[in-house]
């Protein structure tokens, strides 16, 4: 098996399962009907994209995995999602912050890997730049209105911001999978799209009357299977079923 | 551009009885998301494309297929494919006349799209009254493909089916 290749959709995908399996933590429990339907259908549209990645993954395997044991039935330490992605939906405040700082990061990754030279990544990337083109508009847009909304929206949305800058500079680390897949015109190279990115991000937030953090320290670790103390939880409940009910299907 | 489907005429009719599982007003065809239907032999290749990723009407339309095809008398191969990706564009005309009489006002162009979903402008047709006079309520509605409304003249809630390209 081309071992790369499988970690690297890995490394797309299981971001999109972990920022999914958050936003699904609120349905039934969104601040309004509103936020509650957007969030919801947000990580309906991040686990259809996840599904045709570790599809695509399983086939790369070739053996008896398949795409619900490679998103259930893995440990804590094979799940390559940055540590953004992981941090608890503390209030509506960190959940559009997230939001934010991953669909900016999302939408950049995705235009470029439009433009792989593998046909199936491609057309993932089609397919999904479309839905999260809607994300990012949604996330953008919340960050304006609460920054530029009351005293106490203001500063909710600046304490998220602050508290979520440090995970940012995960987005664009490198794996050795990463670099290998750059070189053979299959991935996208970050590195590349990190000056715009913070350029983006801070033009938003200048938008929205919030201040750009000036942070020097970043933590990482999630892309090399070091997780936060909150990624535990989230697979418990992930995996619950496939754990109690081995192979039951619904 | 409108990419055509490639569909054989005569598999048409049993295609037609298919209905989209969540617009039930809407055909399969209709909607754009049969790309490919060729018989050889008596097994007949269909190819069909999500409208969004994450849209779990697709496994229930491939069941909805085979049992079409089955009654039939023909035996079926179902491929999902990704690419090129569904545009709102493959909606026929006759879809788009279906969902405004069920109450879905159909998409906008992509730019007058994007000033009513930013509520800059009203220009979204009240499916009840006609009325342009339409206020954005939510970007995202019951699923994934619509936007919600409401008509300040007749005060009646409704849908938007939101422009995909
Ligand atoms: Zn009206």
């Amino acid at each position: 098996m081309n071992t790369n290749l499988y970690n690297y959709l890995l490394g797309i995908a299981d971001n999109s399962l972990i920022l999914g399996q958050r936003l699904g933590e609120l349905c039934g429990h969104g601040p309004s009907l509103e936020t509650d339907i957007a969030l919801t259908n947000i990580s309906l549209d991040l686990f259809g994209q996840v599904r045709s990645y570790y599809q695509y993954a399983a086939k790369v395997a070739g053996d008896n995995r398949d795409e619900d044991t490679i998103a259930m039935m893995r440990p804590e330490r094979e799940y390559v999602s940055v540590l953004l992605v992981e941090q608890p939906n503390t209030d509506f405040g960190y959940v559009i912050a997230r939001q934010f700082l991953f669909d900016v990061y999302h939408y950049m990754f995705l235009t470029e890997l439009q433009n792989s030279k593998d046909e199936t990544l491609a057309a993932i990337a089609k397919k999904s730049i479309k839905e999260v083109s809607y994300h990012v508009r949604f996330s953008s847009d919340w960050i304006k209105r609460l920054g530029d909304g009351t005293e106490e929206s203001h500063k909710r949305i600046q304490n998220a911001i602050n508290d979520l800058w440090t995970y940012t500079d995960e987005l664009f680390h490198q794996t050795e999978a990463d670099k290998e897949m750059i070189n053979e015109g299959v991935g996208v190279d970050t590195s590349k799209l990190k000056e715009q990115y913070y350029k983006h991000i801070s033009e938003v937030l200048n938008e929205a009357t919030l201040v750009v953090p000036d942070l020097k320290y970043f933590q990482k670790g999630g892309k090399q299977g070091m997780h936060t103390e909150h990624m535990g939880y989230i697979l418990a409940e992930l995996q619950y079923m496939q754990r109690a009910y081995p192979n039951m299907s619904w | 551009m409108i990419e055509h489907a490639d569909i054989d005429t005569e598999l048409i009719p049993i295609l037609d009885k298919v209905s989209d599982p969540e617009i039930p007003v809407l055909t399969i065809l209709d909607m754009g998301v049969v790309r490919y239907a060729k018989l050889v032999d008596d097994l007949v290749f269909i190819k069909i494309t999500p409208t969004y990723s994450g849209c779990p009407a697709m496994d229930v339309i491939a069941d909805d297929i085979t049992t079409a095809f089955k009654k039939a008398g023909y035996k079926v191969n179902i491929d999902l494919i990704l690419t090129p990706a569904w545009t709102t564009d493959w909606i026929s005309e006759e879809g788009r006349d279906a969902l405004e009489k069920y109450g879905i006002a159909p998409p906008l162009e992509a730019d007058a799209d994007k000033e009513a979903l930013l509520g800059n402008k009203r220009i979204v047709k009240c499916t009840n009254c006609g009325s342009h006079n339409t206020k954005l309520v939510s970007q995202f509605g019951s699923t994934a493909c619509k936007a919600l409304f409401q008509c300040e003249d007749c005060q009646e809630p409704f849908d938007y089916f939101k422009c995909l390209k």
